[in-house]
């Protein structure tokens, strides 16, 4: 009998995927539509831009619970800039590139803060990034009150849904993102040292690998890319609201990585594996939906999910 | 267990091996890393199914699912490293998984208690059950695992690599608790590189080689030296040629003077330990076990920081403040424990190998894939690794091959100093001889050695000059005629003594 298993492990994800894209073709009405292609195209994009930083810290092997709330962060404070709220801009690309260069910035720092706890009180990741799961909200609606920021700025929602070459612009950063993450894991010197961060960090350390640094840089990375889907998520909505920008994004991002076959407990990482990741969650969620399962029955599939992807990581340890 | 078959993908580990073990037999199981000892124990111990082949115990076909299937059925297994749980007490280690419990499912504290005590006084081991196991030293967790094992009614223990991290009392006393198993009527099946050990304790030995069995025979019946030509499967005539360890002899010019160590302490394990080392020297650093020559040498490395002491490399007083910089600086650390901070399992033969190395292997900060690979060939060829190729994952590499990619890590950075904890702990008589000639061939192009070992003959063999550490503090040094296993010996146990040559260190 031929041993299929490492073939099932090694492309699983990649076969799930085809597997319910043809269910889909059979099964859901509409399904081969543009409109179709593009509202999982939109929906997904936050996932995977989250889920690429999240990717790089699990791989380090510690983990980002505040990525939700960092989002929420960037997104609330954008509008400030972009509508003068805070102080007069001179004109609305100024206000537009502030907004957009701040917010990212803000929440590349408080990743940068994740891992400053973790390096210097030797914190255990979930428990240093609660901190912010649970703050960096709550510092969000302090910031803006708590009221809901409702703008039209069309200039600026075009990081959302304008279009270039028919396809909306949220899924070129999202590419370029996937794309320069897996370039870095792949191919740089800081990539390698990510790995052998999560392989064996003492290993690593006595190796000469610049342990803490590396591990300041994923959670800055975190960050950044949890910016980055803030802004977008703001501007689909046309509007900022702190309670629920990136709520229970640290879940999907977690569950995308998962799902997409890197090892929970790092060392093993893959970027392509985590958008693959992202789609299935969000195709199943889809699927589940268009054919009339309501969105709280989802959450149990993709509970199901997550745990289809563990035991399939623990058949490789056994 | 009779014509085991077994294969890893398209590896064969193990083809038509045997093992037969008596009652109340206590059988060696010996042979070189990668002969197929470990896959054979998994199978029994049912961490492995079998591909072909049968095996009978107790009179009955026997197969076990997993681990504790094989313990509940009377097979218990004692590994190297030991799978308790330090921070809770003795007894409860004892009982785990199969709590006493009074009615309501409340834990039986005194009677546990008490049964664990009754079964450790077997062994003679008298020690509070109720302390964390953590805080006793490895040899009294070794010895709880095994009470543990025979608790069960274990008929057939067996024991893989049990006196790997034990020093000569602590094995004295596991022997002693091997014999009185053996009067119980216990079977076991013990797994030593150390071939005294072997010869102090066992029946018989089963000698396995590229995953067959070579040789089964009663162990007064083999010599050593009969033992080591069927483990390599080389002539009697080639063994005793190329003698214990592959060492050359004679002494060489004194180079210059390459680190300087002037009272080194670390914490509670190291108080003044001053020691230097020459440019294609290799140093010796004996002791018994805890007498804080590891400390010592990660003291060096930057690994931890020291409390004291001053370190003057290549003729500059330095101050490392990380393994970083000790290793910007020229010095290479190969750490005792290969496992936990060595390897980078998932990660391959290249990236293990280049790991400290690749930061200078970068062209517009991406990896030179093309000369990353031509410098991993060619270490190898070179140091000779046995491996598919760079990209196989290191975890699945034999623990010889593991160390000559750890060293390879260290040579391809073109060191001057580097200290090895432990080179050859754990490794088959073949690899270590390899490896012992690779550390004389690269001290003979100059690179300064600092090099630990429990292994007398490896010390006195192989080092130029030999400090002796007790209690943390350097006692004696030894250098030329002087260096013998009895002046060694005789510092461990006693400190500087009139036999050896002790000279007033340091000199810088």
């Amino acid at each position: 009998m031929v041993d299929y298993s490492p073939l099932l492990r090694r492309y699983g994800v990649f076969i799930a995927l085809v597997l319910l894209i043809l269910f889909n073709f059979a099964v859901t009405p509409h399904f081969a539509t543009m409109q179709t292609l593009s509202v999982n195209l939109t929906q997904v994009c936050t996932i995977v831009i989250v889920g690429v930083g999240m990717t790089l810290v699990i791989a380090t092997g510690g983990i980002d619970l505040s990525v939700g709330a960092l989002m929420a962060i960037a997104g609330a404070m954008s509008p400030m800039f972009f509508t003068g709220e805070l102080f007069p801009v001179p004109n609305i690309y100024v206000g537009i590139a502030l907004g957009i260069v701040f917010p990212i910035i803000i929440a590349s720092f408080f990743g940068l803060f994740n891992g400053w706890l973790i390096n210097r009180f030797s914190i255990q990741p979930i428990i240093a990034t609660l901190v912010l799961f649970i703050a960096g909200r709550g510092i969000a609606q302090v910031s803006t009150n708590g009221d809901l920021q409702v703008f039209k700025v069309p200039e600026f929602q075009a990081i959302a849904i304008g279009r270039v070459l028919g396809v909306p612009f949220q899924v070129w950063i999202m590419v370029v993102v996937v794309i320069i993450a897996a370039f870095v894991l792949r191919r740089t010197v800081f990539g390698r040292q990510v790995l052998a961060v999560g392989g064996n960090e003492e290993a690593a350390r006595l190796s000469g690998v610049p342990v803490k640094r590396v591990k300041l840089i994923v959670y800055a990375v975190s960050g950044f890319c949890s910016g980055i889907a803030g802004l977008i998520v703001i501007a689909m909505n046309s509007a900022a609201d702190a309670n629920l920008i990136g709520l229970g994004m640290e879940l999907d991002a977690i569950a995308a990585v998962a799902v997409g076959g890197t090892l929970l407990t790092g060392g093993r990482a893959t970027i392509l594996g985590t958008l693959l990741g992202a789609l299935i969650i969000q195709l199943v969620r889809y699927t589940l939906l268009a054919n009339g399962v309501p969105d709280a029955a989802a959450l149990v599939v993709k509970a199901g999910l997550i745990i289809l992807a563990v035991w399939l990581q623990r058949q490789e340890h056994a | 267990m009779s014509a085991i078959d077994k294969s890893f993908g398209s590896v064969s580990a193990l083809s038509a091996a045997h093992l037969e073990i008596m009652p109340a037999e206590v059988m060696a199981l010996v042979g070189q890393n990668g002969a197929g000892k470990s896959t054979m124990i998994k199978i029994l111990n049912g961490a492995f199914r079998l591909d072909r082949g049968s095996i009978q115990f107790d009179g009955k076909p026997w197969s076990a699912g997993s681990p504790q299937q094989a313990q509940r059925a009377g097979v218990s297994t004692i590994f190297q490293e030991i799978n308790l749980i330090a921070y809770r007490n003795v007894a409860e280690n004892i009982y785990l998984g199969r709590e006493l419990k009074r009615f309501a499912g409340l834990l039986d504290w005194e009677k546990m208690n008490q049964g664990a005590r009754a079964l450790l006084a077997r062994f003679s081991i008298d020690l509070d059950v109720t302390r964390p196991l953590g805080e006793y030293s490895t040899a009294i967790q070794q010895m709880v695992a095994i009470a543990r094992a025979v608790s069960f009614d274990a008929k057939l223990v067996i024991m893989d690599e049990p006196t790997s991290s034990l020093d000569e009392a602590e094995v004295a006393v596991l022997l002693n608790t091997i014999r009185q198993l053996r009067s119980e009527g216990v079977a076991v099946v013990f797994v030593s590189h150390k071939l005294d050990e072997l010869y102090a304790v066992c029946d018989r030995v089963t000698v396995m080689r590229d995953g067959r069995t070579v040789a089964v025979s009663k162990m007064a019946d083999m010599s050593k030296l009969q033992l080591v030509a069927a483990m390599l499967g080389r002539d009697l005539a080639d063994v005793r040629a190329s003698g214990a360890t592959a060492f050359g002899e004679g002494e060489k010019a004194i180079g210059e003077e390459l680190l300087v160590a002037k009272s080194i302490a670390v914490g509670r394990r190291v108080s003044d330990a001053s020691f230097d080392v020459r440019k294609g020297e290799i140093v010796g650093l004996a002791g018994l076990l805890g007498s804080g020559r590891t400390e010592t040498a990660r003291a060096i490395f930057a690994a931890d920081p020291k409390s004291k002491g001053d370190v003057r490399f290549a003729g500059k007083a330095t101050n490392f403040k990380s393994p970083a910089d000790a290793i910007a600086a020229g010095l290479g650390y190969c750490s005792e424990d290969r496992k936990v901070q060595g390897i980078v399992p998932d990660m391959s033969v290249a990236d293990n190998l280049t790991l400290a190395l690749l930061p200078t292997l970068t062209k517009m900060g991406m990896i030179d894939e093309a000369q990353q690979r031509k410098i991993v060939l060619q270490f190898i060829k070179d140091v000779d690794i046995k491996c598919s190729g760079p990209g196989q994952k290191i975890r699945e590499l034999s623990g010889g091959n593991q160390q000559k990619v750890l060293l390879a890590r260290w040579l391809c950075m073109d060191p001057k100093l580097l200290i090895l904890d432990e080179p050859t702990r754990g490794i088959d008589v073949g690899a270590k001889g390899e490896i012992q000639s690779l550390i004389q061939q690269f001290a003979d192009k100059g690179l300064g050695v600092l090099m630990i070992s429990s292994e007398l003959e490896e010390i006195v063999e192989g080092a130029d000059r030999v400090f002796v550490l007790r209690d943390g503090q350097v006692v004696a040094e030894l250098e030329h005629s002087g260096i013998s296993e009895q002046a060694v010996m005789r510092a461990m146990a006693h400190g500087a003594s009139k036999d050896a040559e002790f000279i007033e260190v340091p000199r810088g």
